[in-house]
């Protein structure tokens, strides 16, 4: 798999550690009312789609930037690949 | 008496026009007491055991394709019960203990062959985790053998044993570890669940659950709505797609394995062996095929194939291992949707809605977990209640910090 790597180009998938669904950046509020219900499902419960899927790699080998990369893991036809660092600014994260 | 030599003889002096299919193929009733999804090894050995050992015989086994055509009919075939942990060890004995009866038991040829499993070690530090997984295995009664390093030569000559990188310094032996014909696994259950009445239901997807009220009533499938008193999803890599269709999400990923089998070669391997340093273990098959794999390719898939730089790895760890192997030639490799879970553990469980229950998260070692698996998810179906061996298999481990992690490895499901 060839990840096109937002800064560096299309990169080998083997350059990359794999962490998986990229809503682990949404980590949760630990002050909540019911923050261990958050936590165990946000540490243990994936959605685990057929079809496009996001999903956080590591540039390891690389600039170690994490991405964001949308990949079908039906056919592993690789969508889309953004820098998880601008994933979370849209959200509101300041990093 | 169906099968015979005299049998053979005859129908081979007839054309074999009398050979008749081994289970019906019947239409689907519009009600089952209890409705199994899906025919891989799990969903038949449950039905089989339902109707044998819990006398019920209104069930029925739904397959959206053909049975056996999942990862029971994908595996490398080993079974084993070599584990550390209080959770899985009993568990998989009493697997063990199934596959040693189970031929006389269905009454078909699985091929048993208790030939040893072997796993290296090429460190002190290794070698200590492998003495503290014998010593907690032997404690639960199962065979159990630390080998030194002469050992391992004796059993294996051919290892690479000059390696000045990872030395074999040993390994953990149990003596009635070994392989069996998966395919046959999945044919004996079907034939033998088949005769006491389970209604085997082929290329029948299930595509919704009726649930009224917080309780289950039925399956929606592409052969019509079948109704079912209590229905017990045991789909293995496809976990997640089908619990999402009851709104549920799982501790599962799902992940692709990878597998591999050479050309037929003289015997050669006394039995399974794993390599401690790298991602590698191979077996001999009856046809004299080396069977070998390594790890899952680590990102989520429903492919149910993998991509080249895992293939490269496994060949690495082969040629690491075992330089001889270099000049055989690979027939044929292939992959299969894993799930796995969050602590490397399954679970066989109720779920949140009334009358349905779940089977999964076997990771990549399912297959030896066959026959127990069957008998305990036939017991909670049947009975309410979890089976002796497999009451630590509970869906709120996780919140209760109640894992089951053979590696230690935490809730990354592609290291498990
Ligand atoms: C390459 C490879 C090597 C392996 N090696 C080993 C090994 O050496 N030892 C070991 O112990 N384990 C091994 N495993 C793991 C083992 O094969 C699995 O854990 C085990 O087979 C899973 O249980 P099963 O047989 O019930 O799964 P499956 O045979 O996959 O059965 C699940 C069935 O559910 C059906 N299904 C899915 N969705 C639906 C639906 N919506 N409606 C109806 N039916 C549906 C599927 O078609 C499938 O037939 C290996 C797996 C692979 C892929």
């Amino acid at each position: 798999m060839i990840i096109p790597h937002p800064l560096l180009g299309p990169r080998d998938s083997q350059e990359f550690t794999y962490l998986g669904d990229a809503s682990l950046i949404e980590r949760p509020d630990w002050q909540a009312d019911n923050a261990v219900d958050q936590f165990h499902d946000y540490l243990y419960l994936r959605d685990n789609p057929a079809g496009a899927h996001r999903e956080l790699w590591f540039h390891e080998q690389g600039d170690r930037s994490w991405l964001v990369v949308t990949r079908d893991t039906v056919t592993h036809e690789i969508i889309s690949a953004e820098l998880a660092r601008d994933v979370a600014k849209a959200k509101g994260r300041s990093k | 008496m169906r099968y015979s030599g005299f049998r053979v003889l005859k129908e081979a002096l007839t054309g074999h026009k009398g050979w008749k299919p081994a289970w019906r193929d019947p239409a689907p009733k519009p009600h089952y007491d209890i409705v199994v999804i899906g025919g891989g090894g799990h969903g038949l050995a449950t039905a089989y055991y339902l109707a044998k050992v819990f006398g019920k015989a209104n069930v029925a086994v739904l397959e959206k394709g053909w049975i056996g055509g999942g990862n029971v009919g994908r595996n490398t075939t080993i079974v084993r019960s070599n584990y550390l942990l209080d959770g899985n060890e009993p568990f998989y004995e009493f697997s063990m203990k199934l596959w040693e009866g189970l031929e006389q038991d269905f009454n078909f040829n699985a091929m048993i062959s208790q030939r040893g499993v072997l796993n290296l070690c090429h460190t002190d530090a290794q070698r200590d985790a492998f003495r503290r997984r014998g010593n907690a295995m032997r404690l639960n009664g199962v065979d159990a053998e630390l080998l030194d390093t002469e050992g391992v030569r004796r059993m294996a000559p051919f290892l690479n044993f000059e390696s000045a990188r990872f030395p074999i310094k040993g390994g953990l032996l149990q003596p009635r570890g070994g392989t069996v014909r998966h395919d046959a696994v999945a044919w004996g259950y079907a034939r033998g669940a088949d005769e006491r009445g389970v209604d085997i239901l082929q290329n029948c997807e299930v595509t919704g659950f009726r649930i009224e009220n917080g309780v289950c009533k039925g399956v929606e499938t592409t052969r019509g709505f079948i109704g079912a008193g209590t229905v017990g999803v045991a789909v293995a890599g496809s976990s997640g797609r089908v619990m999402a269709k009851a709104g549920m999400r799982l501790p599962i990923e799902s992940h692709v394995l990878q597998a591999f089998v050479s050309e037929g070669l003289k015997p050669l391997l006394p039995g399974v062996i794993t390599y401690g340093a790298g991602h590698f273990y191979v077996s001999q098959s009856d046809k004299g095929g080396l069977v070998f794999g390594g790890d899952i390719d680590g990102y989520n898939s429903y492919a149910q194939r993998g991509n080249l730089p895992v293939v490269e790895d496994v060949c690495e760890g082969g040629m690491s291992l075992m330089p001889m192997i270099g000049r055989a030639k690979l027939l044929r490799m292939w992959g299969g949707i894993m799930d796995m879970s969050m602590d490397g553990s399954p679970i066989i469980d109720r779920t949140d809605v009334e009358g349905l229950y779940f089977n999964g998260g076997w990771c990549y070692g399912g297959f030896k977990a066959t026959p127990a698996s069957g008998w305990a998810f036939a017991h909670l179906l049947a009975t309410g209640t979890s089976h002796e061996t497999a009451t630590a298999y509970r869906f709120d481990r996780f919140r209760k910090g109640l894992m089951i992690d053979e590696k230690g490895v935490g809730a990354q499901p592609n290291l498990h």
